[in-house]
């Protein structure tokens, strides 16, 4: 192609034909989220009678109406349990996976590239498979209705998809500030705490925005491990609220969801500048 | 205060490949040495070794009196200033002095009393609030050599330290170490150092011993005066001095040696027993002037490069291509001539060196 013909594309003589495209598309994407938002203000009946997402008006009593569930708890409960699984299991997660991380990629030890592919290989194994084995050996050790199936497997850097981002992110690091630390004298877990671990903060943000957004969104770990509602996490009790009676408040249930929506967007947010180079640069240096 | 002492040191990886092949060198006490070689002479490598950065396969590693063969690199009594300064990014250049120092327990005041006196020796107090980002090349490399400097070692060690700066910075960091070494030496503290460069400037105007390696073997270890008048071999011979050496294979005849089709007229007493030798001379002894020790050797000139005060001027003899530096106010006529042209050139045959025709070896 000539540069000529590149240039009859470029920026600079139309840009709008580009924004309008990136417009729409972007609405596309959106709309439904947006609708969300919208909807979460109406009533029942405006919901199925109206199709725009501006609200007639702003009404709050949805919100309050669905916090208060048709349980005898509210989703201030749901909220205190969807933390009580994320935050020991964020904490377990960036341990054990910047621990196992840093061996693969800093350590030589028998059968390295074995286990490696393996870890890698149990990406692709499909979650389900694991489900039923695991259910009877949590069961065993008489965790069920506990949060500790949900939690203790990610202390052993079972995330495997975590692990992998912090090799490929240490592989971009140059080993000359470990020499110099180890000549300074650090012994191998003082270089990682004094040294690595600081470079590594934007992976660690990244594991810690993914894994919070995933636990969060978790449906089935806390569907098939807990029995009491008292223990619910915010995905079950949503489920529950839509289940609960014939008759589905549906207004009730968006404006759950939209709360149910931001803590996760916030995490996102708080961590956006920090997370975006974490996740692109463990792709680019490797 | 300590000597580095390595005794048959010999380096091989797990894939078989041998680095470094027996090595054997006495560092003395207080000592600036040089290790220079050509890229992949396992110069880095042997440093490294010292360092206890890399296992030692073979032979004894003693730092002062101690074996250090199995010591971790804290142990050693050592300091590395490393190619691309290794500074922590997240700490501040006070936190980069620092460090070393907290880690082995040291009082607050001790540490600050210390990492002042660093950066008061290398004229950067004002960078100590800095991040190493906000830091020039040259700054980079004066906080790294403080680092170095703050833990008080026994030996330093550089690696090609200033191989990331540019011309002029270079020439000025030379000098301010070679300058900080003898400051320390003679204030009694320890001083031992070993630099690693692959450049000959830095080898000859820094070290007080030079030495050379190739292929993982030592080929010669002395001062620099004597490594570029009395090479071992022609490997040397051809390292140190730029441009290199003329290093041409010449058959050994009565009354001289034969260089192509000129016979070059030299005492072959000791050449005697064989028809074919390496034959050196230095280009700085091909000249243009007339002197008594001096033969005239007509060549045909190929071109003239003008360094300013020097000339390089490149020229065929016989076949052979060879090279002679001339004063940029000796250089006459060839400056001007034609490309081809026949240039008459004074060659000191006297400073000539032989070097055997299959081994190389020097002979003397």
């Amino acid at each position: 192609m000539s540069t000529g013909a590149i240039d009859s594309l470029g920026p600079q003589k139309t840009p709008w034909v580009r924004y309008v495209m990136l417009v729409l598309v972007a609405l596309v994407m959106l709309y439904p989220l947006l609708w969300l938002v919208g909807a979460s203000f109406k009533s029942n009946r405006e919901i199925y009678t109206e199709v725009g997402f501006w609200p007639s008006s702003f009404d709050l009593k949805a919100f309050v109406r669905g916090w208060k569930t048709s349980t005898e708890y509210t989703f201030a409960t749901y909220f205190l349990n969807s933390f009580l699984i994320c935050i020991p299991r964020i904490i377990v997660t960036v341990i054990s996976c910047v621990l196992v991380g840093y061996a693969f990629a800093r350590f030589e030890f028998w059968g390295k590239k074995l286990m490696f592919s393996i870890m890698i290989g149990t990406m692709m194994l499909p979650l389900v498979v694991l489900r039923l084995p695991q259910f009877l050996m949590f069961r065993e050790l008489h965790w069920l209705d506990s949060y500790l199936p949900l939690i203790v497997p990610s202390a052993f850097a079972t995330d495997t998809f975590f692990v992998f981002m912090i090799v490929q992110f240490l592989r971009g690091i140059p080993r000359d500030m470990e020499e110099a630390a180890q000549i300074d004298g650090c012994n191998a877990m003082q270089v990682l705490i004094h040294v690595l671990v600081p470079l590594l903060k934007p992976a660690i943000i990244s594991v810690v925005v993914f894994q919070f957004i995933w636990t969060m969104n978790d449906f089935m770990g806390p569907l098939i491990y807990l029995a009491s509602v008292e223990k619910y996490p915010v995905s079950l009790a949503l489920k529950m609220s839509l289940s609960a009676t014939e008759n589905v408040e549906w207004a009730n249930v968006i404006a759950i969801s939209v709360v149910a929506l931001i803590p996760s967007v916030l995490v996102f947010f708080a961590a956006q500048k920090h997370f975006v180079e974490g996740a692109a640069s463990s792709g680019i240096k490797g | 205060m300590a000597r580095v002492s390595l005794n048959k040191i010999e380096k091989v990886y797990p894939n078989g490949f041998k680095a470094v092949h027996g090595v054997d060198l006495d560092i003395r006490d207080g000592e600036f040495m040089v290790f220079v070689g050509p890229s992949g002479c396992a110069k880095s490598t042997l440093l490294r070794m010292i360092a206890g950065l890399e296992s030692i396969s073979g032979g004894e590693l003693r730092i002062g009196e101690k074996l250090v063969n199995a010591l971790a690199p804290k142990q050693r009594g050592i300091a590395m200033v490393f190619q691309n300064y290794a500074l922590y990014p997240h700490m501040k250049v006070y936190d980069n002095l620092a460090f070393g120092l907290k880690l082995a327990k040291a009082s607050k005041a001790e540490v600050d009393r210390r990492v002042r006196e660093a950066a008061a020796l290398l004229e950067m107090e004002h960078l100590l609030d800095r991040y190493p980002k906000q830091l020039s090349g040259g700054q980079a490399q004066r906080v790294a050599v403080g680092r170095a400097i703050v833990k008080k070692p026994e030996v330093f060690l550089f690696d090609e330290p200033l191989s990331n700066l540019d011309a002029k910075l270079r020439a000025n960091m030379r000098v301010r170490l070679t300058e900080l070494h003898r400051t320390l030496r003679e204030s009694g503290q320890p001083a031992t150092t070993i630099y690693v460069t692959h450049d000959q400037v830095e080898a000859m105007t820094m070290g007080e011993r030079i030495c050379v390696l190739k292929e993982g073997r030592i080929q010669q270890v002395d001062t620099p005066t004597n490594l570029y008048d009395h090479p071992a071999n022609a490997f040397v011979a051809s390292f140190i001095g730029s441009p290199e050496m003329n290093i041409k294979k010449a058959a050994v005849e009565t009354g001289g040696v034969r260089l192509g089709s000129a016979l070059l007229p030299l005492d072959t007493a000791k050449l005697a027993g064989r028809s074919e030798v390496q034959f050196g001379l230095r280009p700085e002894h091909i000249g243009t002037v007339q002197r008594p020790d001096a033969t005239l050797v007509n060549a045909r000139l190929r071109f003239c490069e003008h360094m300013g005060s020097e000339v390089y001027v490149h020229f065929d003899l016989g076949n052979e291509a060879m090279s002679a530096r001339v004063p940029a106010d000796q250089i006459g006529t060839i400056a001007t001539a034609e490309r081809g042209s026949a240039i008459a050139l004074q060659f000191q045959l006297g400073k000539a060196h032989f070097f055997d025709a299959e081994t190389g070896l020097a002979i003397r």
